[in-house]
């Protein structure tokens, strides 16, 4: 049973369980005291156990009085009777709306498998309330996150589809369109050895555990290979140490294969700063002293990509750029002679390797792009459609198909 | 083995992390951030790698005495100089980040203001970038041109200023037309939030989507052991 408190009170009434000091409280308001808590004490889910998850409905003191209601106390005990000990203070951190409609929370933080009992002190200057002891709830470890099946059944039918894919590619040709960024190296490559000019390649501030990174070295390995059989220097300042690693080994494996060991120098491969406009002018410094006659932007960008790319362009370096950085992108449009949008980035890898495993990925990335513009438009017809249909009274048949898919998409 | 190693490494790392994502059971949840840590600790050692090739290029070019090698000077000079305060504030205030520090003072006063400088000289290059883009060569251009003039029109106060003068100006010839409502009306505003919110966000969320496909197929590329060329021979 609710046992509602107000300070200025008239009446004493049987508390609920709990400590001494909150035996007898003294009831003001009739209308209050009929407020009832609903205190839930149930187990995270999805969590790896170790707590508790309390809720109730927020009380009525709580409706905009954010300055003078003062919140919520839990308690908690290993058995009914009590002791009951006070194990943390919450509040709801927004006005809350008349309707009653909304809860307030409180995590707690247990022991696997051990039962515990709750209750809520809702106080204020205005008055106080107890909610109902609930209980017993024990917490849990979970083996299966729920709210990730929809990754995981996305996952496993990319999966699927890319095996399948690459089995197709192995028996005959796939077709895949011309990138012009990427047909452009040998030729970016060929302008900077006739010009008597070095080459330089900027992976800007990715940093090794981004995807981006794996697609610019793949870019840069292909770079490293041109420069070497055209026997131009090959400049790559960086911005991380991990990075400048993975590329001096890249670079080391592409002269060695164009039979050019003795050109590969380490030296060019250097690490610079890691601040960001420090390294916008420590590698504005290099293109306007080497003047390279190719610079290739390739990898993740800030706001220094058109500081670097208008540098390059005025000492007349032919760019070509590629980033996943969507604010970016703009700019090296502008800036650049070819620009490699996204994903292209991410085909490079196969567009320069056409083996039958990369380009049945490819090919499989785009059924699934296909799946993804088909079900767009479904789902944009249904919401549409479910909203012409509803009425007043509630949501159509379409509008709640919609909705429960959009939300399972939403779950992760 | 060089080639195997880091492959198979991968290969597992890969696996595990994906299961861990949908498996909150220990040791499973965990084991993200677990591994995550260790490459913080890895990746904090390849700090020194990365000094060593900065300070090992710029002994070379003095050495070789190249071309505009007092840079390189000045580079060493300020490294060394700013790592002997850095342990000195270290000493004497505890810790090189308290603003009163030398390494403070530097921070603040030297460093700051330097990147504050860089990125002053974005607003230049977007002129320059920007003249190149919006010269009228082609009816793409021109478009990209007269669209770009409205959404900047929009974003500014001059913008909503100039309306509102022509809007009287109109007023005053016309006085059929209400100068004042015509100044009020959403004339720069709703188109500029229409061209955001629909064509601009449509590109950007078709690109979205190939960039997080691109990654997702990469990522099951690295992890099945296809794509390899970030490893060495």
């Amino acid at each position: 049973m609710t046992v509602l408190v107000l300070a200025a009170g008239a009446g004493v009434i049987p508390a609920a369980p709990g400590p001494d000091t909150l035996r007898e409280i003294p009831v003001v308001s009739s209308d209050a005291s009929a407020f009832k808590f609903n205190l839930k004490a149930d187990d995270v889910s999805n969590d790896g156990g170790g707590y508790l998850g309390l809720e109730w409905a927020v009380f009525p003191l709580d409706f905009g009085n954010l300055e003078t209601f003062s919140g919520y106390r839990a308690f908690r005990a290993d058995k009914r009777a009590g002791p009951y000990d006070s194990i943390g203070y919450t509040r709801p951190s927004g006005p809350q709306d008349s309707a009653l409609s909304l809860t307030a929370t409180y995590t707690d933080s247990t022991q696997d498998g051990k039962l515990f009992f709750y209750y809520v002190k809702a106080f204020g200057p205005g008055g106080e309330a107890l909610s109902d002891t609930v209980g017993p709830a024990k917490s849990s470890a979970q083996w299966f996150h729920t709210g990730r099946l929809n990754f995981l059944l996305v996952a496993v039918l990319f999966g699927v589809l890319l095996i399948f894919y690459i089995e197709r590619a192995k028996k005959g040709r796939m077709f895949v369109r011309r990138i012009a960024g990427l047909d452009a190296i040998e030729d970016a490559v060929g302008r900077a050895t006739e010009m008597g000019r070095p080459i330089l390649f900027s992976f800007g501030l990715s940093v090794l555990n981004d995807v981006t990174t794996m697609a610019a070295l793949s870019i840069f390995g292909r770079v490293a290979r041109k420069s070497a059989e055209y026997a131009t220097p090959l400049l790559c300042p960086n911005s991380d140490p991990l990075v400048m690693t993975a590329a001096r080994e890249t670079a080391k494996q592409a002269y060695t294969e164009a039979g050019r060991p003795d050109l590969y120098n380490e030296s060019n491969i250097s690490f610079l700063t890691a601040d960001q406009f420090g390294y916008a002018a420590g590698v504005d410094g290099m293109v306007m002293r080497d003047k390279p006659g190719a610079v290739f932007w390739q990898g993740y960008f800030y706001a220094e990509a058109l500081i670097l790319a208008e540098t390059g362009h005025s000492v007349g370096a032919i760019q070509i750029a590629g980033t996943t950085s969507i604010e970016q992108l703009p700019f090296f449009v502008v800036a650049c002679d070819y620009t490699l949008i996204g994903e292209e980035m991410f085909a490079a890898s196969s567009y320069l390797n056409p083996e039958p495993q990369m380009m049945g990925s490819l090919k499989g990335e785009d059924f699934l792009k296909a799946v993804i513009m088909i079900l767009l438009i479904v789902l944009a017809l249904l919401g549409t459609v479910g909203v012409i249909l509803s009425t007043a009274k509630g949501q159509s048949a379409p509008a709640q198909v919609f909705d429960k898919i959009v939300n399972w998409f939403q779950e992760v | 083995m060089k080639r195997e190693v880091p492959l198979i490494i991968t290969i597992v790392t890969g696996v595990v992390i994906v299961v861990t994502f949908v498996i909150p059971h220990s040791p499973f949840g965990t084991l993200q951030d677990r591994l995550m840590n260790w490459f913080i600790i890895v990746s904090g050692f390849t700090t020194l790698l990365g000094l060593d090739s900065l300070i090992q290029y710029h002994l070379r070019k003095i050495r070789d005495r190249r071309k505009e090698s007092g840079y390189s000077v000045v580079l060493l000079l300020s490294f060394f100089i700013t790592f002997a305060l850095g342990i000195y504030s270290w000493i004497r205030f505890k810790s090189p980040l308290v603003p009163i520090s030398p390494t403070g003072w530097i921070y603040s006063y030297m460093l700051l203001p330097l990147q504050g400088t860089m990125f002053a000289l974005l607003a230049f290059f977007i002129t320059s970038a920007a003249y190149r883009a919006f010269r009228i060569k082609s009816l793409e251009s021109t478009l990209l041109l007269l669209t770009a003039c409205l959404v900047m029109l929009a974003r500014v106060p001059a913008g909503n200023w100039l309306w509102a003068q022509f809007a009287h100006l109109v007023g005053a010839v016309f006085h059929s037309v209400d100068g004042n409502a015509l100044a009020q009306a959403p004339v720069l505003s709703e188109p500029t939030n229409w061209i955001l919110s629909v064509p601009q966000m449509a590109a950007k969320r078709g690109i979205t989507f190939g960039i997080s496909l691109g990654y997702i197929a990469m990522s099951i590329r690295i992890i099945l052991g296809i794509e390899r060329t970030y490893l060495s021979s």
